[in-house]
């Protein structure tokens, strides 16, 4: 179901008036009220006035989270912060977390897109949402509850963790749709089976999965143990928080974004340039109705392309293919680029291996090392060995055949890899920097 | 007519190998022995992990053999209570598997396990590891064979006169 038709099916030429439209207001407010934005365009030798065209967006600097971290806590405000109703902060694994703020209208927008993406992911008013999303400064918890009340479903505000207490609930509440990480969505199904819960008799029937990058290998791996339909959903706090973009459930084809709030663009990330349409590269995101913290050009560091092509649910925003990590993921061992998510689509390959796993970097004398950490289990464990280092080469095979580096594959005891609720952390770099 | 000719045909030789698969599989089951093996990492206290869960049930181990790589190891169990052993160690999060394996008697005398391996390689028994029983049995050592085939081996053993141990004399041993 379309939430808002008159929005979602907008012309081509309708949506560009409407960015236009709303990028030139939102420049002239950030120029008038954010310190920053006018030192970086001043910087650049640009003012409001000379963006005339949707094309002149590239002309302006962008927003780096270092920006944010630079002004912290709320040096990119762009309202004084009595008109703050809500505040998040992303996890920062390094230093001071990157801090959001949101108006009034800032709530409702994201009510409305979060709302709109539900309806995407086949989701309605009759459903029963269990959000295991995390609530607290993560903005998916939260995010996800608002778009769910809006949307006039019955929501469950599970937050993440108590796996054994989510399984009770989702049986005796009847949950339809479930919104959590991908990977936590594999470690329910792993718990469904350990309490010997068939999932057929669950009434489950939608997974709207995202906060981490997921590979088409691990969908299908979803779908196949929970019996759901698993949806990707994109979303960061810097721009919003989750329902930036969403796969309709009728093409399950990249994420659509909604174009009437945010501006995609796709760059590349070395040199800064704009790429054309269908070209991988850096995402970048601005946006055009916030009011708490406004972003112009931020660089989102997903490396994405827009998939520009009409989709046969009948939205006309852009597509975003599905994106194949951060480019901060990105690990380059021996010179090679390696996202975490190319091991793990090796992994759920292989029949029985589990799709939990952990990558630790290292170096010995010049040389990079990568060993992928993999659990056996019941499928997989035999009591000769040589199935065992069998199972072990073929993984290394399959990597090598890949990414083309050679990587050792070390089994491991099951639920030895930590499971996340929330973002899943699969790599250890122990390369000095 | 024809059709029944035909049935026959197929039907008399089926019921024997039916009668003799039937005979093996009887022969087979009280002649194999149940072993659990464990996947463990190479890591400090594992081993002791396994033991002392094993202790805290009250099971006792008959014959153990471990193998082991640079990465991890297999533990591989004769106990006196296999399902019991497999439950307790399965709830504290290893790996478990169940395994059939064969306990021979084998001659306390020089060439006793040689003559043995002979009479399996005639047989084209093919052998995937054996590990050396605690206890004797009369005068002569137990030796646990992994096979790939063990129906196969059984017959090949007992045609020859070679003692195989039936699994419940194994378990209290």
């Amino acid at each position: 179901m379309i939430w808002n038709e008159d929005f979602e099916t907008l012309p081509r030429e309708a949506i560009e008036a409407l960015q236009f439209k709303r990028l030139k207001q939102t420049l002239d407010r950030v120029y008038a009220t954010v310190p920053f934005y006018q030192q970086s365009f001043k910087k650049a030798g640009i003012t409001p006035a000379d963006i005339r065209s949707l094309s002149d967006l590239q002309k302006l600097p962008f927003t780096l989270k270092q920006d944010m971290r630079d002004n912290y806590p709320y040096g990119l405000f762009a309202v004084p912060l009595d008109q703050i109703v809500r505040i998040h902060a992303s996890s920062g694994t390094t230093g001071k977390p990157t801090v959001v703020g949101y108006t009034k209208r800032d709530i409702d927008t994201w009510s409305e897109l979060m709302a709109r993406s539900f309806a995407a992911a086949g989701a309605s008013h009759g459903d029963v949402i269990h959000n295991s999303y995390g609530y607290g400064l993560f903005t998916g918890g939260l995010g996800a509850h608002y778009g769910a009340e809006r949307l006039g479903a019955s929501v469950i505000p599970m937050s993440g963790g108590n796996t054994k207490k989510q399984i009770m609930i989702m049986q005796d509440f009847g949950s339809t749709v479930i919104t959590c990480t991908p990977s936590y969505s594999l470690y329910l199904a792993e718990a469904l089976t350990e309490e010997g819960v068939d999932v057929n008799d669950l009434k489950l029937r939608v997974g709207i999965l995202g906060a981490e990058p997921w590979s088409e290998a691990m969908r299908t791996e979803i779908e196949a143990k929970l019996g759901i339909k698993a949806i990707d959903i994109y979303g960061l706090s810097e721009i919003m928080g989750p329902g930036v973009g969403i796969e309709c459930i009728e093409a399950q084809n990249g994420l659509h974004i909604w174009e009437d709030h945010f501006i995609p663009e796709i760059i590349n990330p070395e040199t800064g340039e704009v790429l054309p349409h269908g070209e991988k590269g850096e995402l970048v995101i601005t946006t055009i109705t916030k009011e708490g913290i406004p972003m112009i050009r931020y660089r989102t560091r997903d490396i994405t392309r827009i998939l520009p092509e009409p989709c046969i649910c009948g939205r006309t925003h852009v597509r975003l293919e599905r994106l194949s990590g951060r480019s901060d993921d990105m690990l380059i061992i021996r010179g090679v680029n390696v996202f975490p998510s190319q091991i793990e689509s090796v992994l759920v390959k292989i029949k029985g291996v589990e799709p939990h796993y952990m990558l630790i970097v290292d170096r010995e004398g010049t040389l990079d090392t990568l060993e992928v950490q993999v659990e056996v289990n019941e499928q997989t464990f035999s009591d000769e060995i040589k199935v065992l280092q069998d199972l072990s080469s073929m993984i290394r095979k399959e990597i090598k055949d890949l990414l083309g580096i050679t990587c050792n594959v070390r089994l491991v005891e099951p639920k030895t890899i930590a499971r996340s609720e929330g973002k899943a952390q699969r790599v250890i770099d122990r390369r000095p920097k | 007519m024809a059709t029944n000719t035909l049935k026959m045909g197929i039907a008399t030789p089926s019921v024997n190998v039916l009668i003799t698969s039937f005979y093996h599989s009887i022969l087979g089951e009280t002649m194999k022995v149940e072993q659990i093996s464990i996947f463990i990492e190479n890591k400090s206290g594992r081993l002791a992990e396994v033991t002392q869960a094993l202790g805290d049930s009250g099971i006792n181990i008959r014959a153990l053999s471990l193998a082991d790589t640079s990465d991890f190891g297999i533990l591989r169990l004769i106990v006196d209570k296999t399902d019991q052993a497999k439950q307790s160690l399965k709830e504290r999060g290893f790996t478990v598997n169940k395994t059939e394996v064969v306990a021979v008697e084998v001659p306390d005398c020089p060439a006793g396990l040689a003559g043995i391996l002979k009479v399996l390689d005639a047989g084209n028994v093919n052998v995937e590891y054996m590990y050396a029983f605690v206890e004797r049995c009369g005068g002569n050592a137990v030796i646990i064979f992994r096979f790939d085939d063990p129906e196969a081996a059984i017959k090949v053993l007992t045609e020859n006169n070679i003692h195989v141990l039936e699994g419940e004399r194994v378990y209290g041993m």
